[in-house]
């Protein structure tokens, strides 16, 4: 197994860059294709003007079970309007063209499988993608594609959650590459009342700062406003927004402007 | 036994596993725990067979179906009468052992899915029974269908929560239960009815039916002298649980043939189908690697069968196992056909089969011409038609 040099890659440059600033990472999560195939590119590269530091491009899935209401929503817009592996690729290439923001691939493992494993690590690499997250592969599981996204020099970003032990933390951190995702919540994704997730999540961030200490640590689920990041990713690297977002678009699109209103959410998710 | 499957890791052959997001590894393992824990205790395993002899009704008759065996006059044809537990079919056998294993974990809240509405009707009432809180989640379509089970599951005290997303069957039941499971891992407990899921899912449904099986092996001895095997096992399968059930007891026994036969829906050939085994190719939902209806993209297809309980696009992963290993023989069999098979149980033997058992029933025409006088065939009757009666005067 060739092992590409990942010291170049864009997520270990983006953590190592702020390593020492006390700005904290943004990462956004967005359904490829949602709300529509033609506005993906735009909305990506508006994000990174706009202070998003990350980006994780949802697969669409027809059968997202660890997703709420929002982003089940906006993957079935996303299929019915025809996304397929390759047109993400495409969308990610384009994106390349014009801008250097760490792109992360983000979905359930039955796509990946029907495209083929070997295929689908080699041309993520090819069109310029940074890493993956697949939430369905746990570390029991992760021979299905550990090796192959190694080879091209895919990070693969695991999770934990408020329930992992501290051991399996430490385990999770050993193998985990580009950062750790924290999920913050037990549940399925979807923007919550800032009270629940505050109250129980103190907890859970310690024993992450005491567990994950090899990787950056990313935290997410039921972010939705600046407050609860800097709240919540007080003690974090950065953070990650993904229903709150859809949910903007949704109620935005398609109205006259209704990019820069998404745009201007974006904004103040970072900075307030 | 030489057969030992599945490994420590779940997996029967290249098929099963644990693809669930991280928050619910930590619950399936304290699951499996408990579970091998239940298993080797002499206790638990009586308090679980207690219950099946006193309030399910076993053991379960092995009927000689003399009539149906006159009409193809060929080899002789015992049904296995799943119909009469308590509740109407098999899926008790499991909601029995799971419910035990639940309080045994001291989980107070059951959730579950149902497709048909016979597990939820099983889970139903074994929450009745034990007094523990019951949620299932049934898709809209699928109680349309089944109005009898709805109602018979709100009686016993179930909440019945419809599913709304995608095909309203039961993949979308399941992707509900799932989501509730992952939010309320604390104190919930998912009582999942068939064959599939993640391990150990899989195995655990599978060793709380093969009492099937097991009675199966002895009451055809009693009826047909010592040693005496059947030359052919014949089951339904949509998630695969009730034809695990009869098969695993004789899955060493090579001289014993098994059939597996699942929904072709319109036919196999069309995309009004649920046979999987057929048409699927390999692929990932509900936690495990198996066959599964899914177009070229990953993006699963829906189902279809006139049988709400075979309406489901994946099976369980051993059975995916045991078709690649060419011990279990899975064939198709139409709407139409299981309609045909629905009147030939009721006219000549005067038991009306649940619309799922009526596949395993149909297969009889093809088969029974192959077999010879003295042979035994096996047909487990997984269920009974009265919850299909509304599908049934329909389709005639």
């Amino acid at each position: 197994m060739v092992k590409k040099n990942t010291q170049q890659n864009r997520i270990n440059r983006l953590f190592k860059q702020h390593a020492d600033s006390p700005e904290k990472i943004m990462s956004l999560f967005l359904t490829a294709g949602y709300p529509d195939p033609e506005s993906t590119v735009d909305l990506i590269l508006g994000f990174e003007e706009h202070g998003t530091d990350l980006v994780e491009l949802g697969m669409p899935f027809s059968d997202p079970l660890a997703d709420g209401p929002t982003i089940q929503y906006s993957s079935n817009v996303a299929i019915e309007q025809g996304i397929t592996m390759s047109k993400i690729f495409t969308m990610v290439r384009q994106v390349r063209e014009r801008s250097d923001i760490p792109i992360i691939l983000m979905g359930y493992i039955n796509p990946v499988l029907r495209f083929g494993i070997d295929a689908f690590c080699e041309e993520a690499a090819a069109a310029g993608v940074d890493g993956l997250i697949i939430p369905d592969i746990p570390l029991e599981e992760s021979g299905i594609m550990a090796d192959k996204a190694a080879e091209q020099g895919l990070p693969l970003v695991y999770l934990v959650a408020p329930n992992t032990p501290d051991e399996r933390m430490r385990k999770i951190d050993a193998l985990s590459e580009g950062f750790v995702y924290c999920v913050s919540v037990t549940g399925v994704t979807g923007a919550r009342e800032g009270e629940e997730v505050a109250q129980s999540v103190q907890r859970f961030i310690d024993r992450v700062k005491q567990n994950v200490t090899r990787n950056p640590k990313m935290v997410g689920f039921g972010i939705k406003s600046h407050e609860d990041a800097r709240r919540i990713a007080a003690d974090m690297d950065g953070f990650i927004v993904g229903s709150a977002l859809i949910d903007t678009i949704r109620e935005s699109y398609p109205r006259e402007g209704w990019k820069d209103e998404v745009f201007a959410f974006v904004h103040s998710l970072k900075y307030g | 036994m030489t057969y030992n499957l599945p490994t420590k890791k779940g997996y029967f052959g290249s098929f099963g596993g644990k693809f669930v997001p991280e928050i619910l590894i930590p619950v399936l393992e304290e699951l499996e725990k408990a579970y091998d824990s239940a298993w080797k205790d002499e206790a638990f395993r009586n308090d679980y067979l207690d219950l099946l002899d006193d309030y399910v009704g076993r053991p379960t008759k092995l009927t000689h179906a003399n009539r149906l065996s006159e009409y193809y006059g060929k080899a002789k044809i015992y049904l296995k009468r799943e119909d009469l537990c308590h509740t109407g079919a098999h899926k008790i056998n499991n909601a029995i052992g799971q419910i035990l294993l639940a309080r045994r974990m001291g989980k107070q809240r059951i959730i579950a899915e149902t497709g048909a509405g016979q597990h939820g009707v099983a889970t139903a009432t074994a929450c009745a029974k034990f007094g523990v809180d019951c949620i299932v989640y049934m898709g809209t379509e699928d109680m349309e269908r089944q109005k009898l089970n709805v109602e018979r599951m709100q009686l016993l005290g179930a909440e019945v929560r419809p599913v709304e997303s995608g095909s309203k069957t039961l993949k979308d039941a399941t992707n509900e239960a799932i989501r509730d499971w992952v939010t309320n891992v604390e104190d919930t407990f998912y009582i999942i009815g068939s064959a599939v899921g993640p391990h150990p899912y899989p195995m655990m449904v599978r060793n709380f039916q093969r009492i099937i099986g097991d009675e199966t092996r002895r009451q055809l001895m009693e009826a047909e002298g010592e040693g005496t095997l059947p030359d052919y096992l014949l089951a339904c399968v949509g998630g695969g649980s009730n034809a695990i059930g009869i098969f695993y007891p004789f899955i060493d026994d090579e001289s014993v043939r098994m059939y597996g036969l699942e929904a072709a829906g319109l036919g196999a050939d069309t995309d009004q189908t649920a046979a999987t085994l057929t048409i699927g190719r390999p692929g990932v939902l509900h936690g495990s690697l198996s066959y599964l209806l899914h177009n070229k993209e990953g993006q699963i297809q829906l189902a279809h069968s006139i049988s709400a309980g075979l309406d489901y696009p994946g099976i369980g992963p051993e059975h995916a196992y045991l078709q690649d290993s060419a011990r279990v023989t899975y064939a198709p069999i139409t709407d139409e056909q299981a309609m045909e098979g629905v009147k030939l149980l009721s006219e000549l033997e005067g038991i009306i089969p649940a619309l799922e058992t009526a596949h395993a029933i149909a297969y009889l025409e093809e088969l029974m011409p192959r077999t010879r006088e003295g042979e035994i065939v096996v047909l487990n009757c997984s269920g009974r038609g009265d919850k299909d009666m509304g599908t049934i005067s329909e389709y005639i």
